[in-house]
């Protein structure tokens, strides 16, 4: 396109008003723009369904050992609800073949070095501890705060992570917490990856927020969790 | 650059060649130094983002020479910013589609691909006022530049910070990974390395064309 050759704040004459060439492409670029992001919206959003889908299955599986089907219950103050009461929160039981309840992952999200990480924990109601968790979203630093994600030293504070009850049953006897790396002393601390602390203290956060609200939820209506293996397999209660 | 304004430039095989050694948009222009130092701690974050970055620039390259004739040139940055946007969702899309792990691994770089001045450069300087086939191209071979550089970056932070390749392990067990190569310092570092690499040839090869010159003279 050959310049005009105008100097600025002397438009030549052309015989449209430069304003409404300016209106006209902006509207048409932004119209074909929106059209653009229209379409591939519609042809990748089944694509990043079934992606959320299959992370979030592999990861309800991969946090509760042993567990073969899933089915999705919301747990409140009031027990087992359905699904979409907006009084409870959404968990995912798991169970095993024979049907027998072998945990329960939640979701649980803190604030971290960038962002919330987000992510989703198993809790094991017979040695009311936490049995693995899987990080499902988050924007640490590559290289540092993401290794809570995948770091086998870290990932091994969740194996037995002690999330027991105090004698009142209505909060957990130890609060879950991150301590400096090498100095995980008991059962409920979490040892953080050294060169990452603020993330690993936000896993732990986010367990520990969750767990307190959870976990004596989960211990009171166990037997209607339990009871919630008839309600259907893998798919769950859709 | 090497390009006058208002000139068409005709096809040659310099058009795509320029954007990988003359005018390299990180090594030779410096643009983009966001992306550049930001996700290129892992060599497959790197080429994710190269090729990525390649899209959108080749992308819009191509549309904005297409109806370069149709945009006045007072709403000129304002439409290549839409154009850009809307390709860059297009990538944010169709990345999560391919893959939810990468796409958290690239975290809000893909957006930011909007505010990247390699596109955004090469839409005023080239796109603008050349033709389609040369601007496609140029623009390719721009890309090719850009992801070139990245994982010149990508691949020595992440064997000395990580000790491995695209996550395979390459270095001795016993190599203890120099942990600030991952971290934004080594960026800078490596960057560094690379640019004064990348200087000393171009300076040794201008010289030693001048000492050639000045022999066929005196000869």
């Amino acid at each position: 396109m050959s310049t005009p050759t105008s100097t600025p704040g002397h438009p030549t004459a052309t015989p449209q008003t430069p304003g409404f060439r300016m209106i006209r492409t902006l509207g048409g670029i932004a119209m074909l723009a929106g059209l653009l992001v229209v379409v591939v919206f519609q042809w990748t959003a089944p694509y990043i369904a079934e992606n959320q889908r299959i992370a979030i299955e592999k990861a309800v599986f991969q946090v509760v050992p042993g567990a073969s089907q899933r089915v999705d219950v919301v747990l409140g103050e009031a027990g087992v609800l359905a699904v979409g009461d907006a009084a409870g929160e959404t968990v995912y039981a798991a169970f095993d073949d024979q049907g027998e309840l072998r945990g329960l992952a939640v979701a649980a999200g803190a604030q971290g070095y960038q962002d919330i990480v987000k992510l989703l924990y198993g809790y094991d109601p017979s040695c009311q501890c936490v049995r693995g968790i899987k990080i499902l979203k988050m924007t640490e630093t590559p290289g540092l705060g993401d290794k809570v994600a995948f770091d086998p030293a870290f990932l091994d504070n969740f194996v037995a992570l002690d999330a027991s009850l105090n004698p009142a049953g209505d909060a957990l006897a130890n609060p879950i917490k991150a301590v400096k790396h090498g100095h995980k002393q008991h059962d409920w601390e979490v040892d953080a990856i050294s060169g990452a602390t603020i993330s690993s203290v936000a896993v732990a956060n986010a367990i520990d927020r969750s767990m307190q609200r959870m976990a004596p939820l989960i211990q009171r209506h166990l037997a209607a969790l339990r009871d919630t293996a008839a309600l259907g397999n893998s798919g769950g209660v859709e | 650059m090497a390009t006058l304004p208002n000139q068409q430039e005709k096809l040659s095989l310099d058009t795509f060649l320029r954007g990988l050694w003359e005018e390299n948009p990180v090594f030779v222009m410096l643009l983009g130094m966001c992306p550049v130092l930001a996700v290129t701690n892992s060599t497959m974050n790197a080429i994710a983002m190269g090729l990525a970055t390649t899209f959108v620039l080749v992308a819009s390259s191509t549309l904005i020479s297409l109806i370069r004739k149709l945009i006045p040139k007072q709403v000129r940055i304002a439409s290549y910013i839409v154009i850009i946007a809307s390709f860059v969702t297009v990538v944010d899309y169709v990345i999560q589609a391919i893959s939810l792990d990468l796409y958290n691994a690239l975290g809000a770089f893909i957006q930011l691909i909007v505010a990247n001045c390699v596109i955004l450069g090469r839409a005023e300087a080239y796109a603008s006022k050349q033709r389609l086939h040369t601007t496609f191209i140029n623009s390719l071979g721009m890309g090719a530049g850009f992801t070139l550089a990245l994982l010149a970056l990508g691949t020595v932070r992440e064997v000395l910070g990580n000790g491995t390749l695209l996550g395979l392990q390459v270095m001795p067990t016993n190599f203890e990974p120099w942990v600030v190569m991952i971290l934004p310092p080594g960026g800078f570092f490596v960057l560094g390395a690379w640019l004064l690499l990348f200087a000393y040839v171009r300076r040794r090869r201008e010289l030693r064309l001048l000492e050639q010159e000045g022999a066929s003279g005196a000869a």
